[in-house]
């Protein structure tokens, strides 16, 4: 289990310090300082092993997050319990800074005595815990017994994410399908790993105690209804040609999983405000936004030609946004001319890049960059590793091929139904690390 | 040195340094450094009429960064265009680039070493000395190569300037250092030496380290150095304060200089001129004088400054050794600084006196000091200085003031630094040994050590007096009555029950007469010790209990309902459960008698080295113990402690589970009483079971490879095989496994496996020291021709073979075509610094190959004719060696590797084999017949032994090697 937490800044300070065990020492923290902050080399691995004791770091920024322990704990778990932790302190005070981490290191406090007990992750979702830890400490004063009791109640009953009666004049929800795509391509354009990793983020003002029930088109999903209900064979193949293989998922704490189980069915009483409902990720039948073709032509020692050209690949009705190439430059550039039809592009020395951007690319269109890059004859006969080209991007559509069938809201005690609420869904593409060989 | 003009303050540089000094992370700081590296690339680039200025400025930032640890592959052109410069500060930055950047590029190395030719032939001095700088700080063997022959001219030619001297001679210095062979002074060696009558005293500053370092590698040469330095130095020593000027420290006149004087001549033996020597002796009372003298400033540095100069003097003086009036004053002068309150001095005063202590002519006076010293040992502050005063006491040590000097340092172990507490006791219990008058002093003060730093009570301390009370009928009694005392502490050390057990075992019917010391109370005190103690311990009071069953009678109830209790026979550990059960049975079933045989009292144990010396010796390392014991000169085996035959019966019942951690005393040893003869082998785990009779056969030859290794041992070439190895190869023609060399130092055993053309050899070598082996390698080499006939590959061992211990190497052998040599195997390794070589024949002959091939008489007959050409028969008659017993005649010939053909030949007396030679070229049959004369005289027995095979090198070589079996 967890030993401690620790934050520290850029210089390798520490800003907050929580042990939870009697096995960490406090040379710990100094460990992970010397060890990881400062290391000579820089230190890539998130989960680093200083005399038997193990900590897991992520950086936001300048702010370092090192938990630590002595016991062989699920590592995946640890470093969920870290994203959460960032998500919470978002939520509660915006960026993490180092600034903001000493304005709230109370606060911080106590969250860290909240969500984590005897270092055992306890409730870490950001609407109920602000419903009990405050920044206004006088806030509480206010609160009725009522409430308070209620609280208790909420926290330590059945359903812990959603307090009881909650009421909004409009029921509103909105679902966003936010995907990363991530791709590695041969120069050639054949395609050597892709997937996608998505979530399913929530945001619901509902009234009462209302039952959720999601559908999508997941090919066990579809497959088992058209086993129930209906039988012709064009009927499934019109729906296979839509349905998406999910290599696998996670849910949300809200989720029954044993009706999932035994009916593949996704039904839930929703948190209140926002929540992220899923996080999936597939592997197959991916549509890849965009084709990037490079031609490197080597003329000489001294220079060097690039070429590259995008293709946007979906409906022309779309509109890709805030495109970015970034085509690595030899080590030994001595200077670059760029020519683009579209965009701006610029070499950035401090990066070994020259970096092309886009503001907006309709689908199905077509656009190409030239540059000549002209090098330094060195003394090292290393050949340039030619490292792949990467891009960033955003499209209003799930390149995972995934689609909301319904959602639906059941409230039986108060007087809606599902046709009241109203519905908002909205899907976005991202480029994870998409990159093509050059 | 030209002024530093304006614009070379370099902003730009100084800009780029504080913006990496501001970046907060170090992503910030690659990317600056990124975005400089392509603002560089595009300078070096761009107009190639960049001016020296910037030319400058970049390469400094390209240093910058590369010191900041990034890779930089580009600027060396730019770097050498530098060198090329007039300015004095672009230069100088050039040079700094490729001192610390250059790499062995050919091309570039050849642009730099024509632009420092350029520069050492330029007269201007200051670039002189830049070029020379370069070279030296490079140091490289191109560099050496190229600039070996013209340095030395420059070092001495009339008209260079004295600066340019003194870099020459430096930089000399280091490329003789990096690569000796290219550096050949020949010619120049005189003229160098005159070096020391120079002018400036900064050229003969620099020369001295020179010619130090050159007259420690040939003396000889450089022997004409003596004088002149003694002439110096007494100029040195003799002018006053202001006559140096420049050089005077402090009110010192030249301290570098005169040290490294003194220390140049501590290369020499005295001078034999009696002249010099007068006035070097003159000198060396001047300093000593000098150091009398009030000082003359109250700074620090002129204190340091004069110390480090008498110093130097009093190592001068320890260093002859010959001239007893400076060898007092010189002990006066340390005296003197024993109380002073500088920690350092009286570090050193310390250090300095341990080796005083050991000349004849100073011994007397460094003993005057004693009081001072244990005073230092008893109120200093400082650990590493009582650790000296420790080493000086022992040192001045001898039988006259053993007493008070042991006494002090016991008393001292009880408040000692835990980190010199080993050491300590180490030292007192060989003083004690040493000094004994008489011995009961000897047995209290050990007894003494043990109660006062148990833990720290090596193996070795204890060992050795139960050695020395075995050996010593008088102290016996008198052991036994002070250790049954020492038992009746509450709490005593477990080191304490150890010998207490021992003794008492033996000896403890010496005091059984006295009631308060009978038999049942002496066992009962043993027996309350007993469930405190580790198990070896236990083990060890298991075996003074049956001792005890044959000493004293009465008391054999007792022990056998102890022996019998479930915590003994029961014992999970297995050795104290065999002893329990062994013993209990060898007390019930043998009569008195055998039991009395059985368990007689210990013989005495050889006279030896003692082990506690060596004990030291190793902790301190080599040559580090400053007085030899006058006993430490014969050698022996070090670690044999008491690994000799106890009681035979009890040997021989425990030889079944020979255990490594064996107690040394001997209780369960398991060489026999009668065998006693030293086996020094048994250390060494037997891997082999023909190892016995190779041992004591091979510890034969023991002195005649001492007498031969040695003297070849001092060269780092593969020694001569040893004469012996042609027999040790004869041994093993007929047998694959056994020890194929032993000496005090090493043993080397042999295990092989042979299939067709293939052989696998493993060979152990085990130290037999308690001292570990460095830089341990073997070499196996095939000679000659035999590298076409023979493939052989082996492993590399580690360099490291601790005491003791024995590590294995496999090699793999292939046998190509015939052959008659054997591959060399030779050993190199350090033992305590002095490096041993060894070589030795690898036991492969060509019957090693053989494959039997069984046959009919018909077969065999016909096949004898087919192979009837003369060259392919060899043959011998020669006179039997041994006895002519059938058995052992079989074995050997089965040895060989052939079929034994029985009912071939028609007379039965006589012997046929038949096998096949495997090679990787060829196969080769191969036929033998042995007849003997059996009914000859004992004396003139002969055998004649015929060979036929199809290759008449191999029936040669094969009658050649069988012939020496027989």
């Amino acid at each position: 289990m967890i030993g401690g937490l620790f934050i520290y800044n850029h210089k390798g300070e520490v800003l907050i310090s929580r042990v939870y065990r009697d096995d960490i020492g406090r040379n710990a923290v100094d460990a992970f300082r010397v060890n990881v902050i400062h290391a000579r080399q820089q230190v890539r691995s998130p989960v680093t092993n200083i005399a038997r004791t193990s900590f897991f770091h992520v950086k936001r920024s300048n702010i370092w997050l090192a938990v630590v322990t002595k016991q062989n704990v699920n590592a995946a778990m640890v470093f969920e319990f870290l994203y959460k932790m960032c998500d919470v302190m978002a939520s509660y005070f915006g960026k993490i800074s180092e600034e903001n981490i000493k304005n709230n290191f109370v606060l911080i406090y106590e969250l860290l005595d909240e969500i984590l007990d005897f270092g055992y992750p306890q409730n870490s979702e950001t609407g109920s815990l602000k419903t009990f830890i405050t920044q206004q400490g006088i806030k509480g004063q206010h609160q009725t017994k009522e409430e308070q009791s209620q609280i208790t109640s909420q926290v330590t009953g059945q359903i812990g994410w959603r307090r009881e009666g909650i009421k909004y004049r409009r029921n509103e929800l909105f679902l966003d399908v936010l995907e990363s795509v991530n791709l590695l391509m041969s120069p050639q354009g054949q395609v050597l790993s892709a997937h996608v990793s998505g979530r399913v983020v929530m945001k619901s003002y509902l009234s009462g105690m209302p039952e959720c029930k999601f559908g999508m088109n997941d090919k066990i999903i579809i497959d088992k209804a058209g086993k129930g209900g209906v039988t012709n064979e064009a009927g499934k193949s019109t729906s296979g040609k839509q349905s998406i293989a999910i290599d696998d998922c996670t849910f949300n704490q809200c989720v029954r999983l044993s009706k999932f189980d035994s009916e593949r069915s996704i039904s839930f009483i929703p948190p209140d405000g926002e929540y992220e409902l899923m996080r999936y990720r597939t592997t197959k039948d991916i549509i890849l936004p965009f084709r990037v073709i490079p031609l490197v032509r080597e003329v000489g020692r001294t220079k060097l030609e690039v070429k590259v050209v995008i293709k946007s690949n979906f409906k022309p009705s779309l509109l890709a946004q805030k495109i970015e190439v970034r085509i690595p430059t030899p080590l030994n550039t001595s200077g670059v001319q760029v020519i683009c039809m579209k965009g701006k592009a610029k070499y950035k020395a401090s990066e070994n890049a020259i970096v092309w951007k886009i503001k907006r690319m309709a689908g199905m269109k077509e656009s190409q960059i030239s540059a000549e890059i002209e090098l330094l004859p060195t003394n090292d006969k290393k050949k340039w590793a030619r490292p792949p080209i990467s891009m960033n991007f955003e499209v209003p559509f799930a390149p995972s091929g995934l689609k909301v069938r319904y959602l639906k809201v059941f409230e039986s005690k108060l007087n809606y139904s599902d046709h009241d609420v109203i519905k908002w869904v909205r899907y976005i593409g991202r480029s994870g690390i998409y990159e093509t060989r050059c | 040195m030209p002024a530093v003009s304006k614009g070379d303050g370099m902003r730009g540089l100084a800009v780029f340094i504080s913006d990496i000094r501001n970046c907060k992370s170090k992503e910030a700081e690659i990317k600056r450094i990124n975005k400089e590296l392509a603002n560089i690339r595009s300078k070096f680039k761009g107009d190639k009429a960049l001016d020296g200025y910037s030319k400058k400025k970049y390469v400094c930032k390209l240093l910058f960064i590369f010191l900041l640890g990034h890779d930089i592959d580009f600027g060396h052109m730019e770097a050498v265009n530098l060198l090329s410069s007039n300015k004095y500060t672009e230069k100088q930055i050039g040079y700094l680039f490729i001192s610390v950047l250059v790499n062995s590029n050919s091309e570039l190395i050849r642009l730099i070493n024509n632009a420092i030719k350029n520069d050492l032939s330029s007269r201007n001095p200051t670039f002189m000395c830049l070029a020379l700088h370069c070279i030296a700080n490079v140091g490289s063997r191109e560099m050496a190569e190229a600039f070996a022959g013209e340095i030395p001219r420059i070092l001495v030619a009339g008209d260079t300037m004295d600066s340019v001297k003194q870099s020459a001679a430096l930089c000399l210095l280091r490329l003789y250092k990096a690569s000796p062979d290219l550096v050949l002074m020949g010619e120049w060696t005189s003229r160098v030496v005159h070096l020391l009558n120079d002018q400036h005293m900064g050229v003969v500053t620099a020369a001295i380290s020179l010619i130090t370092c050159l007259s420690s590698k040939n003396p000889d040469e450089f022997k004409t150095c003596v004088s002149l330095a003694v002439s110096r130095l007494s100029r040195i020593v003799s002018s006053a304060s202001t006559d140096l000027q420049d050089y005077t420290y402090y009110f010192v006149p030249a301290p570098w200089l005169s040290c490294k004087l003194l220390r140049l001549l501590q290369c020499y033996p005295p001078p034999e001129d009696g002249a010099v020597k007068g006035r070097l002796v003159e000198c060396l009372e001047t300093i000593l004088n000098k150091a009398q003298e009030p000082p003359k400033s109250k700074k620090v540095q002129h204190s340091n400054a004069k110390n480090a100069i008498l110093f130097e003097a009093i190592s001068l003086i320890i260093h002859y050794d010959s001239e007893p009036n400076l060898l007092v004053r010189a002990c006066n002068q340390l005296g003197q600084f024993l109380q002073h309150r500088e920690t350092n001095l009286r570090y050193l005063a310390l250090e300095s006196m341990c080796t005083l202590a050991s000349s004849e002519f100073s011994h007397e006076a460094v003993k005057t000091h004693i009081e001072t010293v244990i005073n230092a040992l008893k109120t200093e502050r400082d650990v590493s200085v009582r650790q000296r005063a420790a080493d000086l006491l022992y040192a001045m040590c001898d039988r006259s003031n053993a007493k008070q000097i042991v006494a002090e340092m016991l008393s001292y172990l009880e408040t000692a630094d835990y980190s010199i507490r080993e050491e300590m006791v180490l030292k007192v219990a060989i003083l004690a040994e040493k000094y004994a008058v008489d011995y009961s002093w000897y047995v209290d003060t050990i007894l003494n050590l043990i109660r006062i730093a148990g833990d720290y009570v090596s193996e070795e301390v204890w060992y050795r007096v139960i050695q020395i009370v075995i050996n010593r009928d008088d102290v016996q009694g008198y052991a036994a009555k002070t250790v049954f005392e020492a038992l009746q502490a509450p709490a005593c050390h477990e080191n304490m029950v150890k010998v207490g057990g021992y003794i008492l075992g033996e000896f403890g019917n010496l005091i059984a007469g006295d009631p308060r010391s009978s038999p049942l109370v002496q066992f009962n005190l043993l027996h309350s010790k007993f469930h405190l103690c580790s198990v070896p311990t236990r083990a060890l009071l298991l075996s003074a209990y049956i001792k005890f069953i044959n000493l004293f009678p009465e008391t054999k109830a007792t022990i056998q309902e102890v022996l019998r209790s479930d915590s003994q026979i029961r014992n999970s550990d297995v050795e104290l459960q065999q002893r329990a059960v062994e013993y209990l049975k060898l007390s019930s079933i043998a009569s008195t008698d055998v039991l009395a045989t059985v368990l007689e009292e210990m013989p005495p144990f050889p006279e030896r080295e003692s082990s506690i010396l060596a004990k030291l010796k190793k902790k301190k390392g080599p040559g580090a113990v400053s007085v030899e014991l006058e006993d430490g000169k014969e050698r022996g085996e070090l670690n044999g402690g008491g690994d000799r035959g106890g009681d035979a019966a009890i040997a021989a019942s425990n030889a079944s589970t020979p255990s490594p951690s064996a107690d040394l005393l001997g209780l369960r040893s398991a060489a026999p009483v009668s065998g006693t003869a030293p086996s020094a082998g048994s250390l060494l785990v037997d891997v082999f079971s023909e190892a016995g009779p190779a041992a004591s056969s091979a510890g034969v030859n023991d002195d005649g490879f001492l007498s031969s290794a040695p003297p070849s041992a001092a060269s780092e070439d593969p020694a001569p095989p040893l004469p012996e190895s042609d027999e040790l190869l004869n041994k093993f023609v007929c047998k694959n496994n056994g020890v194929l060399f032993e000496n005090q130092l090493l043993q080397i055993g042999i295990k092989s496996e042979y299939r067709q053309n293939l052989g696998r050899m493993y060979l152990f070598y085990g130290n037999k020291t308690s001292v570990q082996f460095v830089s341990f390698s073997t070499i196996v080499s095939c000679p000659g021709e035999l590298q076409s006939q023979l493939n052989v590959q082996t492993k590399t061992v580690e360099p490291l073979v601790e005491g003791g211990a024995q590590v294995q190497q496999v090699i793999n052998i292939e046998c190509l075509t015939d052959f008659i040599d054997a591959p060399l195997l030779n050993i190199k390794f350090r033992y305590g610094g002095a490096l041993q070589n060894i070589s030795l024949k690898l036991p492969v002959t060509i019957n090693k190959f053989f494959q039997p091939t069984e046959m009919a008489a018909a077969d065999f007959f016909q096949r004898w004719k087919q192979l009837s050409q003369p060259q392919q028969e060899a043959q011998k008659i020669f006179k039997a060696s041994h006895g002519m017993d059938t058995e052992v005649l079989k074995a050997k010939l089965l040895g060989l590797g052939t079929a034994l053909l029985e009912n071939v030949d028609p007379n039965p007396e006589n012997y046929v084999c038949a096998g096949v030679i495997q090679t990787k070229a060829q196969q080769v049959g191969c036929l033998l017949r042995l007849e003997p004369n059996a009914q000859a005289q004992p004396g003139e027995q002969m055998y004649r032994l015929t060979l036929r095979s199809s290759k008449d090198t191999v029936s040669q070589r094969v009658c050649d090697l069988l012939a020496e079996q027989f």
